[in-house]
């Protein structure tokens, strides 16, 4: 296997030689620091109590500046979620108002199956309330982040599965701040450092902080501290679970599937090996 | 090919409906007893497996159709509405999208060894020119199906490639307009593109059954690429080639479900998650991973040949890269078919393969620094291997004694 190992070698050599220009252009880029989930790899599946602290999180501190349209109350009940019971969700949703033409005065409380309300009724009201910067919906924003990695690297991403690039970048952003810019950035008003985020200068202030929220006892009776990289982290999985809510049920049919088409397969060689013995070929 | 036909009616309703419509006859014909080379390697099952590719884009994409609103306000919500609320939807949408690129892996393969074997040579030129036409009704229809999540990659990779229409001197602006249904790609775009993405499905399905119906008349090129002489060089299709490739079908689909279950969105661009925004230019447009090395030739072309500015010169350098794949057999005059005995050739094959994977890679580049350099240096090998590498080898070349038949060969590989 001499031949192959330095063939893969060289690859390797004239990769990095390829990237070194790219990664000089892109210059500042602080690499995103992968995390380890739950959810990740064939057997993931969300850890229900940290779906439940980190909705927590998005209800306590995001919600008031991020919306989640596509959630409806009803999916925090469904199973391979934070799972909460349905008298928790009804009286959660009936905490809420939403907008209906046929109710008295336009608004009535929710019921599970509404929408999760918006906080703003529009981009520019949105944008008018957050110094012209327009807070992302939640709905599928943990898949629509990634983290680029450096050839070959992300060629192992296609057998390892690795889909956990959006909240890996969600964490490192969240933790990501710094009180003071480095020499030589100029911080406007309204603006915030943070390592993580393109171009550093996001508009979103520190939103989470050690002791911000006070987490109650899981149901199981399980604690999490109260630290900012134990919220970031909740409620990032919580952010996963809100754009991929089937993805427990996805793997474990896949599980099956491959289980499957893998003895299949092997029956079929054997069939195909008897069947093709008595022919030259 | 009644040649090869054993029917014989076997009652008197069978013997009543061959005489008007023998479909049974052509059935057993075609599907059953068609003599077929028994040397094909595994590189042969993957027209079988490309047939499967076809049905499933087909059936996943029918249902989806069923959820799906092909309008600005509504297209990106009712993709995640499928893939949220319908049963089974996420893994149906899942299968769709990664189906796409599963077609492609083996539309690719399929090609290559076609271009190994030499596949499009005489009598089969017209079975390949079919197959040429397939791939690109193939990625017309792939890059329409990509604009319909209406996501940010799908707008902006819109925008782009609809701008090599108004790249065609006079005319291009109008046919561009023509193609968009406006100045800008909008709601037109949407309506034109699902109605061209669902209508061309069709066609490539029945171009396929004019491929096989151009198969069926030479009957199957082989790994060393002499013509079938006799019965003893053939075995019929069924059992033994339904058998192969269906074992082949099962084993292309343990990767296809690994990405469908997964990492169903691997394969894709995270900014596609984001939803359209004509405000909004993401920082890197990048196609579809089958597009790519298309669109590094197209983007390869940055400079100005006389009165044909870089723009048309990159339009024309990718319609020929494709009129090159169409006019190869009249390019490469070698009488030898198969790669196998052609001693330099190998070496040109090989390099055309890695050079194919590099611009692929280039194509998701950005464009500049050493990367335009190596987008122009593949490109350069892309066309001089059509255009001057077989011409000359068929020249120069000496192959290698080929065997008299397959049959000999086959004993020969066995008694060695």
């Amino acid at each position: 296997m001499f031949n192959a190992k330095s063939i893969l070698s060289a690859i390797a050599l004239a990769g990095a030689m390829l990237l070194a220009p790219a990664a000089q252009a892109a210059g500042e880029a602080v690499p995103i620091e992968k995390q380890s989930w739950t959810f990740s790899g064939i057997f993931g599946t969300y850890d229900q109590n940290q779906l439940q602290r980190g909705f927590q999180i998005f209800r306590e501190v995001c919600a008031s500046c991020h919306g989640a349209r596509l959630i409806a109350f009803r999916n925090l009940m469904e199973p391979g979620g934070p799972e909460f019971s349905e008298a928790q969700v009804r009286a959660l949703a009936a905490e809420y108002e939403v907008a209906d033409p046929t109710a008295e005065g336009g608004m009535r409380p929710a019921v599970p199956a509404d929408r999760w309300p918006s906080p703003f009724a529009n981009e520019q009201e949105a944008r008018d309330a957050n110094g012209g910067a327009l807070p992302p919906d939640f709905s599928v924003l943990a898949k629509a982040r990634g983290v680029t990695d450096a050839f070959p690297f992300w060629v192992f991403n296609y057998f390892t599965g690795y889909q956990e690039g959006g909240v890996d970048y969600i964490y490192n952003l969240l933790t990501g701040y710094h009180e003071e810019a480095p020499e030589g950035v100029e911080v406007g008003d309204g603006q915030y450092y943070n390592e993580a985020f393109p171009g550093h200068l996001i508009g979103m202030a520190p939103p989470l902080a050690d002791g911000l929220v006070s987490y109650g006892e899981g149901e199981d009776g399980s604690t999490a501290p109260a630290t900012l990289d134990q919220y970031s982290r909740d409620v990032a999985a919580f952010m996963m679970w809100m754009a991929e809510p089937h993805l427990v049920s996805r793997k474990q049919t896949g599980f099956v599937v491959l289980l499957f088409l893998v003895l299949f397969a092997g029956l079929m060689y054997a069939t195909k090996r008897k069947l093709w013995a008595g022919i030259e070929h | 090919m009644s040649e090869h036909s054993t029917y014989v009616p076997g009652n008197a309703v069978e013997k009543w409906l061959d005489d008007r419509l023998p479909v049974v006859r052509f059935a057993k014909e075609h599907l059953m007893d068609f003599p077929t080379p028994k040397n094909l390697n595994y590189w042969w099952t993957f027209g079988a497996i490309l047939v499967m590719c076809l049905g499933v884009q087909i059936v996943t994409g029918i249902i989806l159709a069923m959820h799906y609103t092909p309008n600005v306000a509504m297209a990106f919500d009712s993709v995640e509405h499928i893939r949220r609320n319908v049963n089974g939807g996420r893994i149906i949408q899942a299968t769709h999208a990664v189906g796409a690129s599963m077609f492609f892996v083996a539309l690719y393969v399929h090609i290559f060894r076609g271009l190994f074997y030499g596949s499009y040579k005489a009598p089969r030129e017209i079975l390949w020119i079919l197959g040429v036409l397939i791939f690109v009704l193939t990625m017309a229809t792939a890059f329409m199906g990509y604009i319909l999540p209406w996501g940010q990659m799908s707008f902006w990779g819109a925008t782009v490639i609809s701008n090599i229409f108004s790249a065609i001197p006079l005319v291009g602006e109008q046919i561009k307009q023509l193609v968009l249904g406006g100045f800008a790609v909008g709601n037109p775009t949407l309506n034109r593109f699902f109605s061209l993405h669902y209508l061309l499905p069709f066609i490539i399905a029945a171009v396929v059954a004019l491929h096989i119906w151009a198969l069926h008349v030479p009957g199957n090129n082989n790994p060393v690429g002499v013509e079938v002489k006799d019965s003893r060089d053939t075995v019929p299709f069924h059992p033994y080639y339904t058998m192969k490739d269906l074992f082949a079908m099962v084993v292309f689909l343990i990767p296809f479900a690994w990405f469908v279950f997964f990492a169903p969105d691997i394969l894709g661009h995270p900014d596609n998650y984001i939803e359209a925004n004509s405000q909004v230019t993401p920082a890197h447009i990048v196609p579809e991973w089958y597009l790519l090395p298309f669109y590094t030739i197209l983007r390869a072309i940055d400079f100005n040949v006389l009165f044909i500015d870089s723009k048309l010169g990159g339009v024309i350098a990718m319609a020929g890269s494709m009129l090159c794949l169409l006019v190869v057999p009249w390019l490469d005059t070698s009488k030898v078919r198969s790669g196998a005995f052609r001693p330099m050739f190998k070496w040109f094959y090989a390099l055309f393969v890695v050079n194919f994977i590099g611009l692929m890679y280039l194509g998701a580049q950005p464009a500049e620094g050493i990367y335009v350099v190596l987008a122009k240096v593949c490109t350069a090998y892309y066309f001089i291997y059509f255009l001057v590498v077989l011409p000359v080898l068929s020249r120069i070349e000496t192959p290698r004694p080929l065997p008299t038949s397959i049959s000999e060969s086959v004993l020969g590989k066995a008694h060695s």
